[in-house]
């Protein structure tokens, strides 16, 4: 049998391997792209393949008072969320792992439910809460509706995390004379970072991506960069909204490319052999 | 150094008793051995001994110090896990050294403890490394090195060496044993492996369900089991069904008719005969009850014969490769010496001697009579 038969169907294979890759990377990027041939575009007229480019909208964008407002609001809020979620979340996450209590599993099925239904209705009813307490338009009450959309992944993925930390490890720390408290910060914690990396990132991005709630509660005074995104989009040409979409995006990639280092790290799992 | 001393130790998970009444006495250098089927609460009570379970009764003290209800750092024990022993976040001198920086040692002090105890487990140029760069058996070496750091007065080793693989176990344990002799340290070992236990521990505890069975040295063990359980456990042993028959001044085991020992069992008394592998002897067929040969394995250096004998079942005995019986061939079998089993203690039962074989074929026994 000639070998070419065999090269040919392998370069074909090749081929139909190399297309499916192309046609996945154009469907996750080409919007991306798009966004980003908007946000540095000029003029772009119908012969032109590419737009002139031009910083112009980003002069634009950023000379607008309304919206460095949002942007200032948002870089506030989010991480004073994300922050407090983890406060209170990690040590409970703790709990969940560790601790034998009744109702559990009730508890922790309960963080779903703030995503189990539409969230409309809860902010609805959660703004009528607000009301009573004065919290209606005020940074503190912004704060907390994004916290709700954390709580998700501040719970669940700790709680995950503590629970793979096998109990020995604690145990051999009590055991060569650390009390509880040190055992948490100097055993258990440092073992968890990664887990916890990963939730206070999908905790931040939650927060910071939080508009519904937000436009509920905060407005008119209390705007994010999120609910901002909607009277650009709505109100202004087109390149506005795609030079505030790279600025809406851009803490998510700092905070991707800074826990990389940490998830790379993989001592996590290389403890486990044995 | 240092004793332990349980008393009347009690633990119960639910309704579940996990340790029953266990009291226990450690001595000062002594490798104790708590050997059991897993679930026998073994190391739900070296656990206890470590402060990691809180016991429902009972006493455990150290040096004549009750220390039952102090917590695990304020406990002058030091524990080896099976698995997951080392911080993965910490390189193994960081490991080592954890326990001696929560006791506030200078530096300088510290470097020099760590490197003793790294040299002293056969691991001197291990201090940088991380654990994930360790196999197996070094993980567990650097474990028992972090345990040995602290110089506590008792350790604890919970089946450190079930993970590992058979050769390396069995090397591990010869180096466990080398280092507990070497510093005389008071030591309980945890194992469910009967060879292992017999190898390396001065004194065994066998447990069942929750209770101390026996406690005594290997070589008693074996010899002298004080309970079917235990003399099924340790080693090999054929246990058969037995009666009194004290008219006749026999115990018939099987188709073996024994000559009763000095005991005051009624007549007809049930019990169950013990016999180990090498105190049964191949007879010429007819000269002896009739055994047939189902399975022969070569255990390397000697042979295992497995035969059916009736009312006895399946017996194993231990043969030389020197004349291997057939497969499938009848044989006779005798029994050399056994242990007789009533309610407590065994007595011992003297066997038959060998037959006299006469010239016609027909044989007489002197220990079953003419």
């Amino acid at each position: 049998m000639s070998p070419g038969w065999f090269w040919a169907v392998e370069g074909l294979r090749r081929a139909i391997g190399l297309g499916a890759f192309l046609a996945l990377a154009a469907f996750i990027l080409g919007p991306l792209v798009t966004l980003l041939l908007w946000a540095f575009a000029g003029s772009w007229l119908f012969p032109n393949l590419l737009p002139e480019f031009s910083l112009k909208w980003w002069a634009y964008v950023l000379a607008n008072g309304d919206v460095t407002k949002a942007i200032r609001m948002s870089v506030e809020s989010a991480p004073i969320a994300t922050l407090l979620s983890a406060l209170i979340c990690v040590p409970a996450a703790y709990a969940f792992a560790r601790l034998r209590f009744p109702g559990r599993r009730a508890l922790l099925l309960s963080f779903l439910s703030a995503n189990a239904f539409p969230k409309i209705g809860l902010y609805v009813s959660i703004a009528t809460l607000f009301y009573r307490l004065n919290l209606m338009d005020t940074f503190a009450g912004v704060v907390l509706i994004q916290m709700v959309n954390t709580l998700l992944f501040m719970i669940w993925i700790p709680t995950g995390t503590f629970r793979g930390i096998n109990t020995n490890l604690e145990e051999a720390a009590r055991d060569a004379g650390a009390g509880p408290l040190r055992t948490f910060f100097q055993i258990t914690l440092p073992i968890a970072l990664p887990g916890l990396i990963v939730a206070v990132l999908f905790a931040f991005l939650a927060a910071f991506d939080e508009a519904q709630g937000t436009l509920i509660v905060g407005t008119p005074n209390h705007i994010t960069m999120p609910v901002m995104m909607y009277t650009l989009v709505l109100s202004y040409p087109q390149p506005v909204g795609a030079v505030f979409s790279v600025l809406l995006s851009l803490p998510s990639l700092a905070f991707l490319l800074v826990a990389q280092r940490y998830l790379r790290a993989g001592y996590l799992a290389a403890g486990y052999s044995l | 150094m240092s004793s332990l001393s349980l008393r009347g130790l009690e633990k119960r998970f639910g309704a579940h008793a996990a340790v029953h009444d266990l009291s226990l006495e450690v001595q000062d250098g002594e490798f104790m051995c708590l050997l059991g089927p897993s679930g026998c609460g073994k190391t739900t009570t070296l656990r206890m001994i470590g402060g990691f379970e809180t016991p429902d009764g009972g006493d455990i003290r150290i040096d004549g110090r009750a220390v039952t209800a102090l917590p695990p750092e304020r406990r002058p024990t030091a524990m080896v896990f099976q698995r997951y022993n080392l911080w993965p976040h910490m390189s193994v001198a960081g490991n080592v050294a954890f326990g001696l920086r929560v006791r506030r040692l200078p530096k300088a002090q510290i470097e020099a403890k760590v490197a003793e105890v790294l040299a002293l487990v056969g691991l001197p140029d291990a201090a940088a490394k991380y654990p994930h760069q360790l196999s197996g058996g070094q993980q567990q070496r650097i474990a028992v090195a972090r345990a040995l750091v602290l110089e506590p007065k008792i350790l604890l080793l919970d089946e450190p060496f079930s993970n590992l693989d058979a050769r390396l176990r069995v090397r591990m344990r010869e180096e466990v044993k080398q280092l507990q002799r070497a510093i005389g340290i008071t030591t309980v070992f945890v194992t469910h492996d009967q060879e292992e236990a017999l190898t390396i521990a001065d004194r065994i505890a066998v447990m069942r369900e929750g209770v101390l069975e026996q406690v005594d040295t290997p070589q008693r063990l074996y010899t002298h089991p004080r309970t079917t359980f235990v003399a099924d456990f340790i080693g090999t042993m054929n246990l058969i069904p037995a009666r009194v028959e004290r008219r006749a001044g026999l115990v018939t085991a099987g188709p073996w008719r024994l000559p009763l020992p000095a005991v005051t069992w009624p007549d007809g008394a049930a019990g169950t005969l013990a016999v180990r592998p090498e105190d049964l002897a191949i007879e010429p067929a007819g000269t002896a009850a009739a055994a047939h040969v189902r399975r022969v394995i070569n255990l390397g250096h000697y042979l295992q014969v497995l035969v059916d004998v009736r009312d006895a079942g399946t017996l194993r005995l231990f043969v030389g490769k020197e004349a291997p019986p057939p497969e499938g061939a009848t044989i006779g079998i005798r029994v050399v010496r056994g242990l007789l089993f009533n309610d407590g203690e065994p007595v011992e039962v003297e066997g038959e001697r060998p037959a006299v074989v006469t010239r016609g074929g027909a044989n007489t026994s002197p220990a079953t009579g003419r």
